[in-house]
């Protein structure tokens, strides 16, 4: 069930962030560094996790957005891997064969590598550009980055949706794609920041930043 | 809205000059092309300009000036460039600066017309956007965006602006031609003004492929006439040529070679692809097929082959004498009707008695034939999988044999019971209305009815045994052969060519672009690097995929299990083309 969040329901996302208990380390520091505005704040996501909002507004038509999401914990790899070889050595008891051993290391060590190449995304960024596009990126703990770019002709709208995801309701933020053939129906809606999932604070100070642009777009554009 | 320069980063640090390129009012960006040096006399820019743009179809204009001088531009420099904007009208002028050896740039856009509305101040930036011009010229976007002919600078508004820069690269390559050891008019300064890229082995290559493809399309052209003769359209080898995979695989090969040496060029770059990937797929195929060959041959396995061949089938068939003795006594510890459990046990024990006989009578002639199949592999493995595949639906003909005569009593069965079993309840089909109605029926008829119905009923466990166990070892060799057939599927349709593109230049196949933001100062213009996102892997299977042979699985799985249950046959790996049984 998604739902549009119009700007008067703003005031009731307000409230609601109140009402959750939100620990707010605010480090709002606007440096000028080298000529780009830069900001750092610290947010939770939807688990409780530590998020870090790092916005840098390069020119008025240019911004970025990043959130780095939690470090891979060392409590978490060292309980999978002790259960993993558990098992293994179980087996091993049971069948004599030292084969099951060397093929639970080389598990561990493929699983770990995998996980680290195509599953762990440390950053999110979301970067903005007037009349150009709007650019997602993700990079993975191995380095690796996968990056998705928008063209702004296509891109409708920026909101913030509800949805039901396991046994919470959760906000996103997405971006609303025109449809080709029809500029008045939405042909996609591409959420941003999946894997990070910030909670509806982070979300609301990303969506104004966006709103600003899209607005100077859409006032300066062109084209119908 | 912003105006976007599209600068080419060959060209960064080039000696003053004009600004070469093409203006795209809709998304108000500037791409800028080459760079025109100074000295140069107006009418041979303009003469040049006009040629390109007949040639090119694209509308190349004088943009603005640049200028890369040691220290800040003197006045007078200044002034010279804007004069040079009454020399080449052009709305708007664009005025690019760099010192040497510094990062940072300026620009300034000149609107020769007063705008329509009062702008606020600040309002009219300029973005700059590196991008490597040999990669764009060389790369092709995914999904193509068809752009339709048109004339000399129209693009229609609803193709993307960063499309539009690929197009018009990619079509001003006539622009590209000329480097800087020519003893031209004009001076140019872009990707190849260092020297025209080209290759000498793609030159013979090219050269050579005329002949040879003539000589090859007219071979192959009397290859698919002979197999189109009317002799292969005769009962039994069209029967044979339909039923056999290998007959499939061969002429689906013989298509692709046409494909490949056909004379015609291909007309766009999927055709291209295509191609490519149809040549690197037979050669796959060939080398895989002569590795096979080389393994078979050396050190006698076909001798050690064909010696193994005759006893598996002969262990085959007495494992299934076993199974038959089984289910002539008392199976799982189920009670089977005895008459009709031995007439059945009886009757296929003779069947495999003959299969026997005949393997026997077969065994002097097999080395010989395996020796020659063996050969059938330098045209490829996916024939020589399609042979195996075939021979061993030879060797299993006794099971499939079976399977038949099972399903056909056990479906013979179901029917009866249905329609018997509707009597029973005093109901009958009724075919014109095609469905259940209400039926008086006569107390003889009802009598034999309710007796055949019981005689079918108690004789059923022992039918459906047995066609549940020869159904069962049916379902084993088709899948068998189904793995076989999917393997010659993988290699038939892998593009090959496009995977290896991907992996060694993947600048060629783009499925976007990706912006970075270089090193910026407050006051001035946002400098962008733009590089090509190449294309994930999958997608890249998905959209260069060869036609396959169409193995695909016919029914879905309810419809299988259906017609598991009612006993009709199944031949879940229908290939293309069959005729529905």
């Amino acid at each position: 069930m998604v739902t549009r969040l119009p700007e008067a329901g703003l005031e009731r996302a307000r409230r609601l962030g109140r009402a959750i208990a939100v620990e707010r380390r605010a480090v709002r520091c606007w440096r000028p560094s080298r000529g780009v505005m830069e900001d750092e704040r610290s947010f939770s996501d939807i688990c409780g996790g530590r998020l870090a909002l790092q916005r840098r507004y390069y020119s008025p038509s240019c911004r970025e957005f990043c959130l780095s999401c939690p470090r891979l914990s060392l409590r978490s790899l060292t309980a999978v891997t002790c259960t993993v070889w558990l098992a293994a050595y179980g087996l091993f008891t049971l069948c004599e064969n030292s084969m099951i051993l060397s093929a639970a290391i080389f598990i561990t060590l493929l699983g770990l590598l995998g996980y680290l190449h195509f599953v762990k995304i440390d950053q999110e960024t979301l970067l903005i550009i007037d009349s150009l596009g709007i650019q997602m990126t993700s990079s993975y703990a191995s380095g690796k980055e996968s990056t998705t770019f928008i063209e702004m002709g296509k891109v409708k709208d920026i909101v913030i949706n509800e949805a039901i995801y396991m046994q919470k309701v959760i906000y996103y933020l997405c971006i609303l794609l025109k449809d080709p053939v029809e500029p008045h129906r939405i042909s996609q809606v591409v959420p941003v920041f999946q894997s990070a999932k910030p909670r509806l604070d982070c979300l609301i100070e990303v969506y104004r930043s966006c709103q600003e642009i899209l607005a100077h777009q859409k006032a300066t554009s062109t084209s119908p | 809205m912003v105006l976007k320069a599209f600068f080419p980063t060959c060209c960064v640090s080039v000696d003053s000059g004009l600004l070469v390129g093409r203006w795209v009012p809709e998304h108000s960006s500037a791409v800028v092309l080459a760079v025109l040096h100074f000295p140069f006399i107006p009418i041979q820019v303009k003469q040049l300009l006009a040629q390109v743009r007949q040639a090119s179809q694209v509308g190349v204009a004088v943009l603005g000036t640049w200028c890369h001088c040691p220290q800040e531009p003197e006045e007078s420099l200044g002034r010279f460039l804007e004069g040079l904007g009454a020399v080449f009208p052009h709305e708007p002028w664009l005025q690019l600066c760099r010192e040497r050896g510094g990062t940072f740039w300026s620009c300034e856009v000149t609107h020769r017309q007063a705008p329509a509305a009062p702008s606020a101040p600040g309002e009219d930036q300029v973005m700059l956007i590196f991008y490597d011009q040999r990669q764009v010229l060389l790369s092709q976007l995914h999904p193509p965006t068809v752009l339709p002919d048109r004339q000399a600078g129209a693009t229609p508004a609803s193709t993307g602006g960063l499309a539009a820069v690929f197009d018009t690269v990619a079509r001003s390559e006539v622009l590209f031609r000329s480097d800087r050891f020519d003893e031209g008019p004009v001076r140019l300064s872009h990707w190849q003004s260092e020297g025209v890229e080209a290759s000498i082995l793609a030159e013979l290559a090219r050269r050579a492929s005329g002949p040879v493809c003539l000589l090859l399309a007219s071979l192959l052209s009397l290859v698919s006439a002979v197999s189109a003769c009317r002799v292969f359209r005769l009962w039994p080898l069209s029967f044979l040529g339909s039923k056999l995979s290998t007959c499939e695989q061969l002429r689906h090969r013989l298509e692709h070679l046409t494909l490949i040496f056909s004379t015609r060029k291909a007309e766009n770059s999927a055709q291209l692809m295509r191609k490519a990937n149809t040549v690197a797929s037979v050669l796959l195929d060939v080398a895989l097929g002569l590795m096979l060959l080389s393994w078979l041959h050396g050190r006698s396995r076909i001798g050690h082959l064909a010696d193994a061949l005759v006893p598996v089938a002969d262990h085959v068939a007495e494992e299934l004498q076993h199974l038959l003795q089984w289910l002539m006594g008392a199976p799982a510890g189920l009670k089977m009707n005895r008459a009709l459990d031995q007439v059945l046990g009886r009757f296929f024990l003779y069947h495999i008695h003959l299969w026997i006989s005949y393997i026997h009578l077969m065994s002097p002639f097999v080395e010989h034939i395996l020796w020659h199949v063996g050969l059938s592999a330098c045209l490829g493995l996916t024939v020589a999988l399609s042979l195996l595949s075939d021979i061993i639906a030879l060797l299993t003909f006794h099971i499939y044999c079976f399977y038949v005569y099972g399903a056909r009593l056990y479906c013979l069965k179901i029917h009866g019971l249905s329609s018997l079993w509707r009597l029973f309840r005093g109901k009958k089909w009724n075919v014109l209305r095609q469905r259940v109605d209400s039926c008086s029926y006569d107390l003889d008829q009802l009598f034999i009815g309710t007796l055949l119905f019981t005689i079918l009923l108690f004789l059923l466990p022992t039918t459906a045994l047995y066609y549940l166990v020869f159904t069962l070892l049916r379902l084993l060799v088709v899948a068998v052969q189904g793995l076989i057939h999917l393997l010659v599927d993988l290699i038939n349709s892998l593009p090959l060519y496009s995977l290896g593109l991907r992996l060694c230049r993947p600048y060629r196949l783009a499925a976007g672009v990706k912006f970075c933001v270089l090193q910026h100062e407050a006051g001035r213009p946002l400098r962008l690097l733009m590089q090509i996102n190449p294309l994930p892997y999958s997608r890249v299977m998905h959209t260069y995929r060869l036609p396959s042979c169409g193995c695909h699985p016919k029914d879905s799985w309810g419809a299988l299990c259906r017609k598991l249950f009612f006993g009709e046959l199944i031949y879940p790996w229908r290939q293309r083309g069959d005729k529905q049984d």
